[in-house]
């Protein structure tokens, strides 16, 4: 008994301690899982932990973290920020591990902008991996044709998504639910199709990409430091966590605006939302040009980490896939987009058995989700203005 | 009567076959409390419908403080002052009290990415601003509530959603109210309640008028300048409730519909 009142001061003294526990934790487990060779240690680490995800459910040390990181975001988020640097030197000549770690980042990102669509404004797109292409191949060609800076083809890849979203956003303005999204599923078959018959971009060949340079580095060249020779993978794994992270705080600040308590609005009633000034029609376009834009930015820099695209890398399944990341997440909820991009990248490739069967995992994965946890694997929390100023003081 | 604020010339408004408002004018006056009543499926929440741009008018002109509004936009009616609360709660229940209350005050708020994203201090200081102004109107209400702002809406029972619905309404310092059915839902003593509120909010407001759709016919008789009464989207009578309550159409409709 006399030990409760210290611990609980403990407690409201570092309300951080359990989540900067858990980033620890969590840093050295993705570090062991894609170190991890031999199926039995893939698979361990597997059940370790779908029992811990449950023991933390159960025990109520879930809800607590939730609340404990809620009061002190903005410090838990950089921590997390620097133990994913940390992760990738410690990966830093493990080639594959870091493959992954950067694609992971990267469809964190993608799913971001996804998730302005669907978690805050309620649009339907299932075209992800054409605006995702779109980027791609923005990077291809601009690489090999022009002497464009490559970080500015970053920003232009995002800028051609946004432009190639412009004809789409009429019919979309104008129908609502299951048209819209028919809408976006037929312009991605279409995309890929126009990809296929050009010849200038290489038609079902694709094309080669130039790779990614910053102030005269050459990222597919290998860091060296002393004699040790990192892999060149981590100058992408660098790059795709700065992205993450400015885009993570672009959305999240969208998210605690106006503008992002109107795509609440405009998403769960829209008539209720007009009858109180919210114009509609401009947070749609806003949501749908937005999440385009991250999508293409994001595409231009996986095109130029795998160095080569093609059409069959940017189909329906692949937009199927950014959605399911979305859904699985929680919709609307930033760090359930990581935690479920990582599933989704990662579990394929882990445990290669089952490559075969990726969506038939992700089905199966997602309809559980659903069934057990509607609102995702990491539920979107309630809106604060300002993580410094919490509501209700 | 004094100055007139809402005018409706003419309106008619068919869905299909169905003629929900056949031939409705009226006029109501500057601070008035109007009540419209009428049996079920007479045409009172499509003349809410029309007048805040949710239905365009099949024929008729709505005009308020002299201004044509016919057909206006959802986003211009609410511009103009007209605010309204909907006959079946339509709250954001997954958002927490306070984004709801705001959502009513989008007049206030800046809408350019530029300050919503980047350079944040004006919205830093709107949010201040809002959310004393929310806290305020919701204490008015009941103290209790404005302790739990933070709250999702969804959590709370009818009557609280109800007085955050009217606070959504009236953050904005609206020129109209439109009450659509408030007590639905709700016990006796809970309605009385929230129609206190209601006469008290109007009581410091300047100049709020209010158009109250309502069955319960106390209500009308205690908060009510006036009532005009619909039958079949037709106007059958005018007057104060204990004129329209003894007139005999209106007993015959009544009579009728049960
Ligand atoms: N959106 C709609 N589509 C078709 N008919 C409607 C619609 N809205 C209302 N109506 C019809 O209009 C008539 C008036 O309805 P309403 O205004 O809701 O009545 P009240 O609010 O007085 O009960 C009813 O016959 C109803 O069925
Ligand atoms: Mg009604």
């Amino acid at each position: 008994m006399t030990d409760l009142p210290i611990s609980s001061t403990a407690a409201a003294a570092r309300p951080w301690a359990a989540g900067a526990a858990v980033i620890v934790t969590a840093g050295v487990y993705a570090w062991a899982l894609l170190m991890a060779e031999e199926t039995w240690q893939v698979t361990g680490l597997l059940v370790l932990a779908v029992a811990a995800v449950l023991a933390a459910l159960k025990t109520g040390f879930a809800r607590r973290l939730h609340q404990d990181w809620a009061a002190s975001e903005p410090r838990l988020n950089r921590l997390a920020f620097a133990a994913l640097i940390v992760l990738i030197f410690a990966l830093s000549d493990a080639h594959f591990a870091l493959l992954m770690v950067a694609t992971t980042l990267l469809y964190f990102t993608a799913a971001m902008g996804l998730n302005i669509q669907f978690g805050f404004a309620g649009m339907a797109n299932f075209a992800g991996a054409a605006f995702f292409g779109a980027g791609a191949y923005t990077a291809a060609v601009l690489g090999t044709v022009t002497a464009v800076p490559p970080l500015l083809t970053l920003a232009i890849g995002g800028a051609v998504a946004l432009v190639l979203s412009l004809p789409l956003l009429l019919p979309i303005l104008r129908t609502t639910g299951h048209y819209a999204a028919v809408v976006t599923i037929a312009f991605g078959v279409l995309f890929r199709t126009f990809l296929e018959v050009n010849e200038i971009l290489g038609g079902p060949q694709g094309l080669m990409v130039a790779p990614m340079r910053l102030f005269g580095w050459d990222f597919n060249s290998a860091p060296v430091i002393g004699s040790y020779e990192m892999s060149f993978y981590v100058n992408y794994a660098l790059l795709a966590a700065a992205l993450a992270g400015l885009v993570f705080v672009l959305v999240r600040r969208l998210e605690r605006s106006w503008i992002g308590l109107h795509m609440d609005a405009v998403r769960l009633d829209e008539t209720a939302a007009a009858c109180f000034g919210v114009p509609v029609a401009r947070i749609k376009l806003t949501a749908f040009l937005l999440g385009n834009a991250i999508l293409g930015v994001s595409g231009a820099l996986y095109g130029m980490m795998i160095s080569f695209i093609a059409p069959a890398s940017f189909t329906f399944s692949d937009s199927l896939l950014l959605v399911s990341i979305v859904l699985l997440g929680g919709l609307g909820s930033l760090w359930g987009s990581a935690v479920a991009a990582a599933i989704v990248v990662l579990l394929p490739e882990k445990l290669q058995l089952l490559q075969e069967y990726r969506f038939l995992l992700f089905s199966i994965l997602v309809m559980l989700v659903l069934l057990f946890r509607p609102d995702g694997i990491l539920p979107r929390p309630l809106r604060t203005f300002f993580a410094s100023r919490r509501a209700g003081k | 009567m004094t100055q007139t604020l809402l005018e409706f010339r003419n309106i008619v408004k068919r869905f299909g076959g169905v003629t929900a408002l056949d031939d409705f004018s009226m006029r109501m006056g500057q601070g008035e409390i109007l009540g419209l009543i009428g049996p079920n499926g007479s045409g009172k929440t499509t003349s809410f419908n029309v007048l805040t741009g949710i239905y365009p008018a099949t024929a008729g002109q709505v005009l308020f403080e002299g201004r044509d509004i016919t057909n206006a936009a959802a986003r211009a009616v609410y511009e103009a002052g007209i605010v309204r609360t909907f006959q079946r709660s339509r709250l954001c229940l997954p958002l927490s009290i306070y984004d709801n209350i705001m959502i009513g005050d989008t007049a206030r708020l800046t809408g350019s990415l530029w300050s919503n994203l980047i350079s944040r201090k004006r919205l830093q200081g709107q949010i201040d601003t809002s959310y004393r102004l929310a806290r305020d109107l919701v204490g008015g209400f009941s103290g209790h509530l404005a302790d739990r702002m933070d709250q999702p809406v969804g959590a709370l029972p009818m009557i609280e959603r109800r007085r955050i619905e009217i606070c959504r309404a009236l953050i904005s310092g609206p020129r109209l109210l439109l009450l659509d059915e408030p007590s639905a839902g709700m016990t006796h003593d809970e309605t009385h309640q929230l129609m206190d509120d209601i006469l008290a909010v109007r009581a410091r407001g300047e100049g709020l008028s209010i158009i109250i759709v309502e069955h319960e016919m106390g209500v009308i008789e205690r908060i009510t300048d006036r009532c005009i009464v619909l039958s079949y989207g037709r106007k059958i009578a005018e007057g104060t409730y204990a004129e329209v309550a003894a007139d005999a159409e209106v007993q015959n409709a009544y009579l009728g519909a049960d």
